[in-house]
């Protein structure tokens, strides 16, 4: 069998970790090959060596069965070798040609010939699908063709090999669709892709085989279509796993919050949020189910503080806090673990204790008279590390920016259920994690409801809504189309209504 | 650790350019150095003047790197440092009170007066989002003005139009103590209180809630303002103690070194904070340090270009390339890292390599200082 790329025992250490130990890849010309792995199992770590953004301590690099160095990423893309990273790597202001032009410029006498590279990436789009619009301005078009620009980006340097690093993590069901239709698309084509990701469903529906790693070491390879998911959970999880969480029907208590006809503009000034009224009771979890962009961030902005309520009311406890500051809603027992971790969850460049107190800092025993109790600090950050199962190179002292974003996650969560509130909302909680990490999250948020608080879901994942939540109300456009119980409805009922036909017009 | 080889390094590096510029001009470096270096320490009266150059250098550096270090970029120091001598110096000349208390309110005044002045910026950057770097410069100008008008209007001098008139000695910091300790240097009780500005400084940073809140509000803003911090007044209060901090320097210089003010000066001493902070990587000790090499450099050129035919403007020259080193600090950290990862590679086996740092550890705090205009 011809192997492109062969990544052979390939061993990297950081201080404290060894986030590589011996692990062997081989990319068959022509194929999807998923590499699956937990979060911090040295996924990223490996494909950066790949991409020449950092250098292996020991192991064998083989382009084409040429063994080769590959100094930096300028050498992998002259090598054929493009990588579409999960942040992308755009400049907001630049029009589609222009970001893909960048670095890589054509023209005369100084000035660039857009028309040509335009014309190119016209005809890459077209022949693979991709459906991009050369002229659009990056910071107009929607993420997931942001990420289309980013995957011609690759093809326009005329790479044959190509990295998706958790590519679907940003997207809307809708988007994962269309990319996976692209992806068998580049793939007739001739090229050759690497799908990193955790997500199995997505490795069953687009790659040919999966390369499985857990903590730092590879566990196999094996043929996607004659394995099952669970056992590809349990190779990457090390135990097995339970997909679907079990828990006790809900026993709500009184109403938490009471939501009565709100209304909430977003920063373009548009009414976000229209006449919104629900019920949050203790005891029950109530999912928020919707596309990306419906209302949902208004919402969870408005009931937090962070945004300001046009009208209608957020009644906490029977008391309005429509008013009151955020921290005073913290205090009263709201507790929300944001939608992105790395913008609103964490300082980056705080230490992981540091970031373990944000919300409560100012309050004995983390500080008296101004004066910051490290002791303290340390010892209760090491225990929501320890119970939340936060792997970081240095423990408490970790920089938050190191931690891998599955990581980064889990440490919010601790932070956010370690105070307990009455209140939590969690907003898209397991995105970007596996599922040994969802399963864990899933039973912290249910232990949550049943210690007798509400919980407020917010996710795009249609399965997260509808395994978790006990109620699910519905969001299209701002407005609440209906809500309906968990054990009652299914997808199709659900995605009908996220589409924005009423409940009561829906077959079931 | 790293932080300080980085420092060391753009600092032998600047010496190294330095000793080019001087053998390219036809001078012999070795002897221009002996002489930079005697002029600054050749006796403990030299030493003494060039801790005392260093002094105000102290304080608008903690300026600077108290900004730098909850986000902020505070270039006004220099008009921090005016207004605030200005308020030092009126309370100086008209108070009539015993000299404790005297200094006491001084000090205060100017501490206040440079805080009033960076208030301004720290304002319309909370409350409208102007650049806080827009703002303090024309503060700056505010400021220059304002003693411009000031000085000859209410505190003419004796004999010249352009100064204010002399202090008297109990208005002043001098300190016969220190001063006689240097062989009669014009060291000054500024010292003290810089050293004291360097602890509280360290003591706010690192053990307070204040200081946490700061520097949270300086890393990520989005985050703190999630977590219930106030972030506009955090913004405002920063800007206050860093100004403050630039007002002391004011005292320092106008009522320690010198005994009266000039019009038509903008302190260099204002700008120099920022070479000052970033050669100290913004740590207060490390400024501390930074600030007495800074003013070794400047007390020691004089005595240098009076032995040799070395220009003193050399030694400009090596403070400013001294501080493109100290600015372009990822640089450094890779010839640091790779430095590090050759040695190890001779000795043994690359077992324990260090890894390059992660993108964006060194923050984007000191882009775009490389345009600074030094007076």
């Amino acid at each position: 069998m011809e192997y492109i790329v062969e990544m052979l025992n390939i061993r990297k250490e950081f201080p404290g970790v060894v986030a590589n130990d011996d692990i062997t890849l081989q990319l068959r010309k022509g194929e999807i090959h998923a590499l699956l792995g937990e979060n911090g199992a040295g996924k990223s770590t490996l494909m950066s060596i790949l991409f020449g953004m950092y250098q292996a301590d020991r192991g064998v690099i083989k382009v084409d069965g040429k063994e080769t160095k590959i100094a930096n990423p300028n050498v992998a893309n002259r090598l054929g070798i493009g990588m579409v990273h999960q942040h992308f790597k755009l400049v907001e202001n630049f029009t589609v040609t222009e970001n893909i032009m960048l670095g890589n410029e054509i023209g005369r006498f100084g000035m660039l010939d857009v028309k040509t590279a335009a014309r190119k990436i016209e005809e890459l789009s077209a022949r693979y699908g991709l459906n991009v619009d050369p002229y659009a301005k990056i910071e107009d078009i929607s993420v997931g063709m942001q990420q289309r620009v980013e995957i011609i980006k690759t093809l326009y340097r005329d790479a044959n090999v190509l990295i998706l690093d958790e590519p679907t993590a940003v997207l809307t069901p809708q988007e994962i669709a269309e990319l996976q239709v692209i992806l068998k698309n580049l793939v007739a084509e001739g090229k050759s892709i690497i799908l990193i990701t955790h997500k199995l469903k997505e490795i069953k529906a687009v790659a040919d085989r999966c390369t499985v790693i857990r903590r730092g070491k590879t566990i196999g390879t094996v043929e996607v279509a004659s394995t099952s998911e669970q056992k590809m959970a349990e190779m990457m999880v090390g135990r097995s796993v339970a997909f679907k969480v079990e828990k006790q029907a809900s026993k709500p208590g009184e109403t938490i919050l009471k939501l009565d006809r709100l209304t909430v503009r977003n920063s373009k000034k548009v009414e976000g949020l229209k006449a919104f009224s629900l019920e949050v009771r203790a005891g029950e979890i109530v999912g928020i189910a919707g596309v990306e962009g419906n209302g949902q961030s208004e919402l969870v902005e408005a009931i937090t503080g962070l945004a300001r309520v046009e009208s209608g009311s957020i009644l906490f406890k029977g008391d309005s806090i429509a008013e009151l500051g955020i921290r005073q809603r913290i205090a009263k027992g709201i507790g929300h673990i944001p939608e992105d971790r790395q913008k609103r969850g964490l300082v980056l460049d705080y230490t992981l204790e540091e970031n373990m107190i944000i919300e409560n800092y100012y309050l004995p025993p983390f500080s008296k008279r101004g004066l910051l109790n490290k002791s303290f600090i340390r010892k209760y950050s090491e225990q929501i590390l320890k119970s939340f199962d936060v792997r970081s190179g240095q423990g408490a002292v970790s920089i938050a920016r190191s931690l891998s974003g599955g990581n980064q996650q889990k440490a919010i969560i601790g932070r956010e259920i370690e105070q307990n509130p009455a209140l939590l909302i969690a907003v898209q909680p397991t995105r970007g994690l596996d599922v040994g990490s969802i399963e864990y999250i899933h039973r912290r948020l249910i232990e949550h409801r049943d210690k007798g608080n509400a919980v407020l879901l917010v996710s795009l994942e249609l399965d997260e809504i509808l395994n978790v939540s006990d109620r699910i109300a519905v969001v299209n456009n701002g407005q609440l189309i209906g809500i309906v119980n968990a054990s009652e409805t299914n997808e199709n009922e659900i995605g009908l209504m996220m589409a924005g036909v009423p409940a009561e017009e829906v077959q079931t | 650790m790293r932080v300080a080889v980085v420092s060391l390094l753009a600092i032998l590096f600047g010496l190294l350019a330095g000793g080019v510029l001087m053998a390219a001009t036809g001078h012999n470096p070795f002897e221009g150095y002996r002489y930079l270096f005697e002029g600054g320490l050749k006796n403990p009266e030299r030493i003494g003047n060039t801790i005392a150059t260093g002094t105000p250098l102290i304080f608008t550096g903690l300026a600077v790197a108290f900004a730098f270090r909850t986000g902020l970029f505070n270039i006004g120091v220099a008009g921090q440092m005016l207004f605030g001598g200005l308020c030092a110096t009126a309370v100086g000349l008209n108070l009539d009170a015993p000299r404790p208390i005297l200094l006491l309110v001084m000090i205060a005044a100017a501490f206040l007066g440079g805080a009033l002045w960076a208030v301004v910026p720290g304002f319309l950057k909370a409350k409208y989002n102007v650049h806080e770097v827009v703002s303090s410069i024309m503060m700056n100008w505010i400021a220059y003005w304002t003693v411009y008008y000031a000085v000859p209007a209410y505190f003419k001098g004796t004999y010249l139009e352009t100064e204010s008139q002399i202090l008297p000695a109990a208005a002043t910091l001098r300190d016969p103590f220190i001063s006689g300790l240097f062989g009669g240097s014009y060291i000054n009780m500024g010292l003290y209180i810089a050293v004291l500005a360097v602890i509280v400084v360290a003591f706010i940073m690192n053990k307070t809630t204040i200081g946490y809140e700061l520097k949270a509000v300086g890393f990520n803003r989005h985050t703190a303002e999630y977590a219930g911090i106030a972030v506009n007044r955090s913004i405002v209060l920063s800007m206050a103690i860093s100004g403050g901090l630039g007002g002391l320097g004011g005292m320092a210089q106008y009522a320690g070194n010198a005994n009266n003010m000039q019009i038509g000066v903008l302190p260099s001493q204002g700008f120099d904070g920022i070479a000052v902070a970033l050669l100290g990587a913004s740590a207060p000790i490390g400024v501390m340090l930074a600030a007495v090499f800074f003013g070794l450099l400047y007390s020691g050129k004089g005595f240098m270009s009076a032995m040799t035919e070395v220009p003193p403007e050399i030694a400009d020259s090596i403070i400013a390339i001294i501080i493109y080193f100290a600015a372009t600090s990822i640089l450094m950290e890779r010839l640091v890292s790779w430095l590090i990862k050759r040695r190890k590679g001779q000795r043994s086996k690359p077992e324990e390599q260090q890894p390059a740092p992660p993108p964006g550890e060194t923050s984007g705090k000191k882009e775009g200082l490389y345009d600074v205009e030094h007076h």
